[in-house]
């Protein structure tokens, strides 16, 4: 039984301690695992100050609301695939912001002292926790392609969008003026939930890497204000951490877009785009088809091969047979980069997790930047599944929407090699200049299906 | 145990700028597991929901305060858990450790 606020006020900045530090542990891929044991030390550190406290008790529902909810991330954690960690973190984004949310609305039920300082920060909480739950059900469920990936959108969205959020504001400023009706708070909690759906439903799958990481970046907000209503530092501080952490994701993955956040949120992204290819452009270019034999000589006796992954090597879950090609060209003296694009795949990061999951070590994944300048000097640039990022388009067509866009300059290797399904344009909907430029070749199939024959003739050569 | 508010103020700007601080040294090929780490990181919001389950007496606060506990949990557990597993999949060489054929 803690009762001294000194005893457990340390015992809080210990976990305050061990979250930095894992954090610190995360600049480098050695010791990240070791940093992770010690956020989750801090973590038991916290809980068990908080059981300890004086006064607490509903052990029995205490028992079964750890249980259930453990079970529940246990396995989810241990079941879900590499290529659906932006679904499970945006599940994650929402539990959180919903307990967040929950932990207001039941400080608000049972709130004293309506009005001032301690409501501010309940309607702060609702509101942004809120907002963080629906929206992360909207981004899980198209992730999930249980709806549509494209923009879905309706007339004066943003006008309504604004209504909404000004009626949670106003029901909002109601409750902070000393209004203490009970509705008023599920009024504000409803609106938010809208608004939620509403703020996340136009904005296209291509940019989903963004969405995430704001409802991140919310989550952590609704976490510091949970620590303002409860007047605790160590929920204001890991919110707050969690709050940079999430915005400067966010800032990142805009940069790597070159657009504005504001232009991902408000801009519907790709909605006039116009699904299949060219088979031939206007001025009589043609895409040429080529075989796997033809590919794995030009692999054989290549130099310098950077291998180009897009999520659609993912989806064909054909990353452990691209290290298997990747690792017989090694052997006969070729040499092998991977280059990733920040936004490839579908979060932060996500390319260099599917590569990892596949034994790929990290010492041959490259960033953009690092990676850019060597294309001159590959023989061969292989494409596998990534259509967006190596669009040339992006420096060349002020009327692309992608325009601006930094990509690989896959186009100045000596030849390309793309690995695709079909000329369907990506996941922004945009054609791929890149396919009709005279030194690419196009390998159609399904990508595990054309890695397995490129290593088969490899072998061959 | 009341903290003036502007002292929880002045924590929570300069735990903001700790936080940009730390962040920015995390290499691109590590932002999943850093969402993922940010994500088990907010699971604190379970003390929030520990506090309010822990001292609730009407029907109505206990109910809200399980679902929190629940969904913190879920949070907590599966985010330190799903970091834990991607993390371990980092390796500099494949096991068993061979040298570049050259």
């Amino acid at each position: 039984m803690i009762s001294d606020p000194d005893v457990f006020g340390l015992l809080y900045l210990v976990t305050i301690v061990c979250f930095v530090v894992a954090l610190k542990f995360l600049s480098s891929p050695r010791h990240a695992r070791k940093g992770n044991w010690v956020g989750g030390a801090g973590m038991l550190v916290a809980i068990g100050t908080t059981l300890a406290l004086e006064g607490i008790s509903n052990w029995a529902l205490m028992a079964v609301g750890i249980a259930i909810g453990t079970v529940v991330g246990v396995v989810g954690a241990r079941t879900v695939r590499m290529t659906a960690m932006p679904q499970m973190v945006a599940i994650f984004n929402g539990v959180g912001g919903g307990a967040a949310a929950l932990v207001a609305l039941a400080e608000w039920h049972n709130a004293v002292d309506p009005g001032g300082d301690e409501t501010v920060s309940i309607v702060l909480s609702a509101l942004i926790g809120s907002i963080s739950f629906a929206g992360s059900a909207v981004a899980f469920a198209k992730l999930q392609e249980l709806v549509s990936g494209r923009p879905i959108v309706f007339p004066a969205q943003n006008v309504v969008d604004t209504l909404v959020l000004l009626g949670a504001a106003a029901l909002g400023v109601t409750a902070i003026a000393g209004v203490e009706e009970q509705w008023v708070l599920y009024g504000l909690i409803g609106l938010a939930l809208l608004f939620g759906v509403m703020f996340v439903l136009p904005i296209g799958g291509a940019d989903m890497p963004v969405v995430i990481s704001l409802l991140n970046a919310f989550t952590g907000l609704a976490a510091s204000a949970t620590g303002f209503v409860l007047d605790s530092t160590v929920l204001i501080v890991s919110g707050m951490l969690v709050g940079a952490a999430g915005t400067l994701l966010t800032l990142l993955m805009a940069k790597a877009m070159n657009r504005s956040v504001a232009n991902v949120l408000f801009g519907a992204f790709g909605q006039l785009q116009v699904a299949g290819g060219p088979e031939r452009a206007d001025d009589g270019r043609t895409v040429r088809a080529t075989t796997p034999e033809d590919v794995a000589v030009q692999l054989a006796y290549a130099r310098k091969v950077i291998i180009v992954p897009g999520y659609g090597m993912a989806v064909a879950q054909a990353q452990h047979d691209v290290r298997q090609l990747a690792d017989l060209l090694e052997q006969r003296g070729v040499e092998v980069k991977y280059a990733i694009h920040p936004v490839a795949g579908r979060m932060p990061g996500h390319m260099n997790v599917l590569l990892a999951e596949a034994n790929v070590p990290y010492t041959q994944l490259f960033e953009m930047d690092e990676i850019n300048p060597e294309f001159p000097q590959a023989d061969v640039a292989l494409v596998i599944g990534a259509n967006d990022v190596t669009n040339p388009a992006a420096r060349s067509d002020p009327s692309s929407p992608i325009y601006g866009m930094p990509i690989l300059d896959v186009d100045k290797a000596a030849s390309v090699v793309v690995l695709k399904r079909s000329l369907r344009p990506g996941f922004a909907g945009i054609d791929n200049e890149l396919y009709l430029d005279p030194k690419t070749t196009m390998l159609f199939g399904d990508a595990k299906e054309s890695v397995l024959k490129l290593i088969a003739a490899v072998k061959a050569v | 145990m009341s903290v003036p508010l502007v002292i929880e103020l002045t924590i929570l700007v300069l735990a903001g700028f700790l936080g940009f601080e730390v962040i920015s040294k995390v290499p691109t090929m590590l932002h999943t597991p850093l969402m993922s780490g940010a994500n088990f990181i907010h699971g604190i919001v379970i003390v929030g929901a520990i506090l309010v389950l822990g001292h609730a007496e009407d029907a109505f606060t206990k109910t809200v305060g399980l679902a929190a506990l629940v969904l913190a949990t879920a949070n907590v557990v599966g985010g330190w858990f799903v970091t834990d597993r991607m993390l371990g999949m980092f390796k500099r060489r494949p096991e068993p450790p061979r040298e570049r054929s050259e």
